[in-house]
């Protein structure tokens, strides 16, 4: 029996170039490169391991966002991915997290998963609960923010470690999985797989082959609204001294100065 | 006036700061209903009183330590319901945002999360948030529904201010699924002694430039004398010199501390994602380039190994 399973992978701008917003305080995707994520790498990667110890495995990779974003796409199926679905509309522009996981949850039904695996969280918007959101949709286990991931049979085990302690958990498949940047490295693109991917199939679907209405997503039908954004002002340049043997006692007098000692 | 339901983190009865922070914040909205579950709930009650929760709503069952997230999920929901109010605050911690995120969808309304500041607005609590490691502040809404936020810890001075904390046992009964993710076994981590990091007031962290796991004890003795946490970069972390639980940055904790000291530390944008809201920040690196000094209020160009422990006997003398 065939393990499917879906790979959630995002688009975002890179976080080593300047990032804005645009006009209606939605992300400025014209401003910076955008690429995969790289907190998702770690999520193709354990897709990748665990396909590789299963004895008939499928991996499809997901994305939600505009034209570009199928590099992200590129990148996880020259990974070793097996194919992609790309959701493109125009209408999704400025969609929220609410709405996002809408879309994805439908677009994995439609693929047919038995384990969907994601990362532990974007690294534009950061909240790191889409995974839990779509386990709400599916209404299937939520196993997440792993740092060790396993599938033996019908079951996933892994183990999360939490603030104030480490979990070993278990659920029987289907179940949502997201994994944290602990979980092992994940592997570069070698050649062959970069040529490979340009022949594996990537799928487009719009909003009306997943039955969602324009109004029940983008900058209209989110949930939330961003009122302002402001640049934070840079901060006033500092003291700084070279040590030349009292480096360390200056900056004790600097402390006490602040009253910090 | 509207109720404001928030969600207690304790530990066994003890309730942790970023909870108190919250009541302060929600007094902000309206009158806090608080709701505590499992092992000591009801112990939490008289810190929750002193700090403003007119009632404090407990329950225990053994579904929430045995599965994860659902069964809290279900209990919040419950709460929800008994109490409708004008909004729903959690810490921002992992589990709390699972679990915001899960409420915030089975009761149709919008999330914001890891919210830096919370004020009435006419049309709802507005929420500040820092975007793109830090380098801008938003100011957001949630415009459909009863807002759900999440506040990381160090968002507000904590104030106490006494109300009745009134104990009511909440009856809750668990969805289908609260039982679909077996916790098998939970180890509690260790305590250090030293004071938590994401609610320090001072943190002190350590990089690839501290060369070794053995030498993090010069980071740590300087720690000690300022009483203040220890943080890691993610390069030592992964080096396997400290705990990934103390590493700052974007893939680990999130601080704000009154004063951060980077020691060997070059300052890349994912960890400065983390700590770039500190209100002093300090650095020590042999490298003048290094990106960090960019950053702070006061730096050393200097080799660590000279300048930390030569502060560390200089704090100690200062406090005698
Ligand atoms: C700076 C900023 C702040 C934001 N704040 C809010 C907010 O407070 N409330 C709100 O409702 N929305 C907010 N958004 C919008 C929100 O980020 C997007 O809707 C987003 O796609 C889902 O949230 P996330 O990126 O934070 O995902 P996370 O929950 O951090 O993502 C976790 C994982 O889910 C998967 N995933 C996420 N998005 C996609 C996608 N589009 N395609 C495929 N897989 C995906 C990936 O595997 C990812 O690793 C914000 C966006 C930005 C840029
Ligand atoms: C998706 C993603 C998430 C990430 N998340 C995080 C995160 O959460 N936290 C994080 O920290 N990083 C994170 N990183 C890694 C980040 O990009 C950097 O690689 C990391 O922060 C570098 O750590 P460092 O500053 O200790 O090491 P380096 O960049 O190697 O810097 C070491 C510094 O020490 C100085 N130094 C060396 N010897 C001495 C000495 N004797 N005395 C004084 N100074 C000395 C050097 O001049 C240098 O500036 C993430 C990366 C990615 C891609």
């Amino acid at each position: 029996m065939s393990l499917r399973i879906v790979v959630c992978v995002k688009y975002v701008p890179d976080a080593t170039g300047d990032r804005h917003f645009a006009d209606d305080l939605t992300l400025d995707r014209d401003d910076v490169d955008g690429l995969l994520s790289e907190l998702d790498e770690y999520a193709v990667e354990q897709a990748l391991q665990i396909a590789g110890e299963a004895d008939d495995a499928e991996i499809t990779v997901l994305t939600v966002g505009p034209e570009d974003a199928k590099d992200a796409l590129r990148k996880a199926l020259s990974m070793g991915a097996d194919k992609a679905v790309h959701v493109e509309d125009d209408d999704l522009h400025g969609t929220d997290v609410i709405g996002t996981s809408l879309v994805l949850a439908k677009a994995i039904e439609k693929t047919g998963y038995d384990l969907v695996i994601a990362g532990m969280a974007s690294t534009d918007g950061t909240m790191g609960v889409l995974p839990a959101l779509l386990a709400e949709r599916l209404g299937v286990p939520q196993v997440t923010l792993l740092s060790e991931v396993s599938v033996d049979g019908g079951t996933v085990k892994g183990r999360r470690d939490g603030d104030s302690a480490s979990e070993q958990l278990e659920a029987s498949l289907p179940a949502v999985v997201s994994v944290t940047d602990q979980s092992g490295e994940a592997r570069y693109p070698s050649f062959k797989g970069i040529m490979a991917a340009k022949k594996k199939p990537v799928e487009s679907l719009d909003l009306e082959d997943l039955e969602i209405e324009a109004d029940e997503v983008g900058l209209g039908g989110s949930w939330t609204a961003v009122d302002s954004a402001a640049e934070r002002p840079a901060r006033t340049a500092g003291t700084i001294v070279k040590d030349e043997g009292e480096g360390g006692k200056q900056l004790a007098e600097f402390l006490a100065g602040q009253k910090f000692i | 006036m509207a109720e404001v339901l928030v969600y207690v983190d304790h530990v066994d009865g003890a309730v942790r700061k970023p909870t108190l922070e919250l009541l302060t914040l929600a007094r902000r909205i309206g009158e806090p209903v608080a709701l505590a579950l499992g092992n000591g709930a009801a112990d939490t009650a008289a810190a929750l009183a002193e700090h403003g929760a007119v009632k404090v709503l407990t329950a225990d069952a053994p579904e929430f330590a045995d599965y994860l997230v659902v069964p809290k999920v279900d209990a919040l929901q419950a709460a929800y319901d008994a109490v409708s109010p004008a909004a729903v605050l959690l810490p921002s911690s992992a589990e709390a945002k699972e679990i915001a995120a899960r409420l915030a969808l089975r009761i149709g309304s919008g999330i914001i999360t890891d919210a830096v500041d919370l004020e009435a607005g006419d049309s709802g609590p507005v929420a500040t948030q820092s975007a793109f490691a830090a380098s801008y502040t938003t100011k957001s809404r949630v415009s459909k529904g009863t807002p759900v936020i999440t506040v990381k810890p160090n968002s507000v001075a904590v104030e106490a201010a006494p109300a009745a904390g009134a104990v009511e046992a909440l009856t809750v009964s668990f969805s289908a699924t609260a039982t679909g993710t077996k916790v098998l076994s939970r180890t509690p981590r260790e305590s250090t002694g030293r004071p938590e990091l994401t609610e320090a007031a001072i943190v002190v962290s350590g990089g690839r430039g501290v060369n070794g796991a053995e030498n993090f004890g010069i980071i740590e003795a300087l720690a000690d004398s300022l009483g203040a946490a220890v943080g890691a970069s993610r390069a030592a972390v992964d080096a396997g010199w400290y705990p990934h639980t103390n590493q700052v940055g974007q893939t680990g904790k999130s601080v704000s501390p009154q004063l951060y000291i980077a020691s060997g530390i070059s300052g890349a944008i994912q960890h400065r994602a983390g700590m770039q809201t500190s209100k002093t920040i300090v650095a020590v690196n042999k490298d003048a380039e290094a990106p960090i000094f960019d950053l702070v209020d006061y730096g050393v160009v200097g080799d660590l190994f000279d300048v930390v422990p030569q502060l560390t006997d200089e704090v100690k003398t200062r406090k005698g």
